[in-house]
């Protein structure tokens, strides 16, 4: 993100180019959202007069649903376009729909889209509207992953010599590259762990990596006792019935039993871990139901997270760093 | 009264003849009169003054795409062949998938017609492996071979059945034309956009593994073993395939390959694009370039230093461009949803010329490469500046840096990676039978 206030233009794209500093900014403005988000009477008139649109091309609940809610309670107008039902149907180009948006001189474009990269080739053909990246394909979920970071930071205090697990389809998981250009840049000891067909194969080929990457630091591992060995963090990724039908797996089942979050499980992990799932979760197969609504998850408190989270960015974006609320 | 042309005081190279000296090359009537040192020129002869540039036999694509017919929009045979002449380019063999498909006598004609009507250069149609190049049943390979055709693809499609292609290598064997294979694996390839590796973990985009590529590669070679039949492996990309590819040729089984431009000097690190920010390794919205996706895709490091080695040591027959020429929409949306192809013509020799400057490789192999190898591979009588054969000629300055603009391309597709990068080799004059073409 630049949060650079030259900048007329300021993206929320991916956290690969989220530093350190831009982290603090957004978390203590994160802080101040959850202050508000715990009051009777949720608003701010933060960003009045400000339009807000969500281009989702890909159905979601509670993404959009939290955005919306974020943009609500700022006061910002907020119009919801999915590609069922507009002129996407009618085989008009993300090029022209988005320049049709731009024209209606909407501030904020919030994008969904089930191709990688396409908020980047917005922020590329749009220069007077701020794109935010809500998931792109199988590249990048930073929102989300902005809110899971705000709690581990919350619970660990600090990233550093933490160990924290993502267990799951890596491959396809936009939540977990995005979280992992974070945990890098926050300086977490990261392991992933599933079957080797739903990890990148070129992470089993250390040598195809150039030395510099920061991807180096990813230690992978296949067995999960071994992963969740002093895990601090557990994260599962939602498995999707397809892979299935893909070939990736043999069974449902098979990937319960192997990969599983059970209680069992959870005592090799540090005592006060933490569980966390992007959601929706399919309990029993990705972690155990005991286990969801045990006292070790924070799978709701993530989605609390969410609208503050994004509050957050929606302000910082729009206006800076947060002050106080009657600013 | 005769037309002559006289090209004075260039670096004259042509692998065909082992030349490569300062001399004169006198034209008369589209033939090539004479070679040699301080040529006198007739009366009312076009001197052409080529000091400190070099001249050479006419480059020959075996591998083209014109669009024409069906596709107007994105190349014409008029559009491509001048944007060859350009390129320096006097031959171009152009890729059957047309609409309707070069499948029969007729499109092959028609072709061939629009191109002596239309065109400024020698066009040769490919004509499909396979009617409709839907891979089932092979096209009437004698009549297409009597219609001038100098060889069979099914292109973009592969001949997935074995069967179809071991038949396909029997039956063209007896016409002495080559099977051209586009090498990939369906199966191994399904949805995927570039290739697979780190880039395309971190840009979230699905790969193409090397392996989709070498299994056919290794069928292909194995029926040519079989059968004897000629088969050709279009734009090699890996290298695993070279290495199948230089095991085959030691046995004498009959194999050939080429290999494209940017497959030579492009890795897929060029589609995570520039400007980084916090990193090395973060991108920005120059990231996902679609004018960086072909088919195969632009490979990694390694596999492109192991293209420049094949080419050095002979593993590699030719250069062909695979030129896909694409119009501004197929490009100008999300990297999923663009065509694969590079509009290559126009930027082929100053690419090739960067393994030169950077003594990756030399001069005479880079000719070779587009002029002698390609006129062998087609038995052909040009791509050669011997007495008495076609005065196909290109000149071009070694050294001469230049922009890449591809607004100014002359070809209608505008789709290249390396709009706003220069080059090194500029083509300054074509000549094609006698005839200055370009500029």
């Amino acid at each position: 993100m630049n949060i650079d206030e030259k900048h007329t233009n300021k993206n929320m794209l991916d956290l690969d180019s989220f530093s350190q500093k831009d982290f603090k900014t957004l978390f203590l403005n994160t802080d101040s959202m959850m202050g508000i988000l715990s009051k009777d009477i949720k608003k701010i008139p933060a960003l009045r007069g400000k339009s807000i649109v969500t281009l989702f091309f890909e159905p979601s609940t509670r993404t959009r649903a939290s955005f919306e809610q974020a943009g609500k309670i700022l006061n910002a107008d907020v119009i919801n376009i999915s590609s069922m039902g507009s002129s996407v149907t009618k085989g008009e180009s993300l090029h022209n729909t988005a320049l049709t948006i731009q024209s209606m001189k909407c501030d904020i474009i919030i994008i969904r889209h089930p191709d990688s990269g396409a908020p980047y080739f917005l922020s590329k053909y749009l220069n007077n509207t701020i794109i935010i990246n809500a998931g792109d394909g199988m590249h990048a979920h930073p929102t989300q992953a902005l809110l899971d970071l705000y709690i581990m930071q919350k619970h660990l205090k600090t990233f550093k010599n933490k160990k924290v697990v993502i267990v799951g389809d890596l491959l396809h998981s936009r939540v977990a590259r995005s979280n992992i250009w974070g945990l890098i840049t926050l300086g977490a000891d990261i392991t992933v762990c599933g079957p080797r067909t739903l990890l990148p194969q070129d992470w089993f080929k250390y040598e195809s990596l150039p030395y510099k990457h920061p991807f180096n630091k990813i230690t992978i591992e296949t067995k999960i006792e071994n992963a969740l060995h002093n895990a601090d963090v557990i994260m599962a990724l939602r498995i999707q019935k397809e892979r299935q039908v893909n070939g990736l797996l043999p069974s449902m089942r098979e990937y319960s039993k192997l990969y599983g979050i059970t209680d069992k499980r959870m005592q090799i992990a540090n005592d006060n871990a933490i569980v966390m799932h992007p959601g929706p979760v399919n309990e029993g197969i990705e972690i155990d139901s005991d286990v969801v609504h045990g006292n070790q998850s924070v799978i709701q408190k993530q989605v609390t997270t969410g609208v503050a989270i994004r509050m957050a960015l929606l302000y910082t974006l729009c206006v800076g760093t947060y002050k106080n609320e009657s600013e | 009264m005769k037309s002559h042309i006289l090209i004075k005081n260039g670096r004259v190279i042509d692998p065909s003849i082992n030349k490569d000296e300062l001399c004169d090359i006198l034209i008369e009537d589209g033939i090539i009169k004479q070679l040699g040192p301080k040529l006198i020129a007739p009366n009312n002869s076009t001197i052409i003054n080529a000091a400190n540039k070099i001249v050479c036999p006419g480059f020959i694509d075996v591998h083209c795409h014109l669009r024409e017919p069906g596709e107007e929009h994105k190349e014409t045979i008029a559009t491509g062949t001048k944007a060859a002449a350009a390129g320096g380019f006097t031959t171009v063999c152009t890729m059957p998938n047309t609409i309707p498909p070069t499948d029969n006598r007729s499109v092959v004609e028609l072709i061939k017609n629009t191109a002596v009507k239309e065109g400024v250069i020698r066009v040769l149609p490919i004509a499909c492996v396979t009617a409709g190049s839907l891979g089932n049943t092979l096209t009437e390979m004698y009549d297409l071979a009597t219609a001038g055709v100098i060889g069979f693809s099914d292109d973009g499609n592969p001949v997935e059945n074995s069967n179809i292609m071991r038949q396909a290598l029997n039956y063209s064997a007896d016409l002495n034309l080559p099977i051209i294979n586009h090498c990939e694996t369906k199966e191994l390839s399904q949805g995927t956009v570039m290739n697979e590796g780190w880039v395309a973990t971190q840009l979230g985009l699905r790969g193409m593994p090397n392996a989709s590529e070498e299994t056919m590669v290794a069928r292909d070679i194995a029926l040519a073993q079989l059968t004897g039949g000629h088969v050709h492996i279009a734009h090699v990309s890996t290298a695993g395939s070279l290495e199948l590819i230089r095991q085959a040729k030691l046995k004498n089984i009959n194999v050939t390959c080429e290999v494209t431009p940017h497959h030579l000097t492009l890795s897929d690190i060029l589609i995570m694009g520039s400007n980084k920010t916090l990193n090395e390794f973060s991108i920005t919205n120059s990231a996902y370039n679609t004018n960086a996706k072909v088919n195969p895709p632009l490979r990694s490091n390694a596999d492109m230093e192991e293209m420049v080695n094949g080419l050095n040591d002979g593993t590699i027959d030719m250069i062909a461009t695979d030129h896909a020429p694409h119009s501004a929409p197929d490009k100008i949306c999300t990297f999923n949803e663009a065509a694969f192809g590079i509009s290559v013509l126009e930027t082929a020799l100053a690419s090739a010329l960067t393994l030169v400057h950077e003594k990756k490789s030399d001069i005479n192999t880079i000719i070779n490469k587009l002029t002698f190898s390609p006129a062998k591979f087609l038995n052909s009588d040009f791509g050669t500046l011997q007495k008495g054969r076609s005065a196909d000629i290109t000149i071009f300055d070694l050294d001469k840096k230049w922009l890449v603009e591809p607004s100014r391309f002359i070809s209608k597709g505008k789709n290249s990676p390396l709009n706003g990068t220069y080059l090194k080799g500029k083509v300054e004059t074509t000549i094609f039978r006698g005839k200055i073409i370009y500029p």
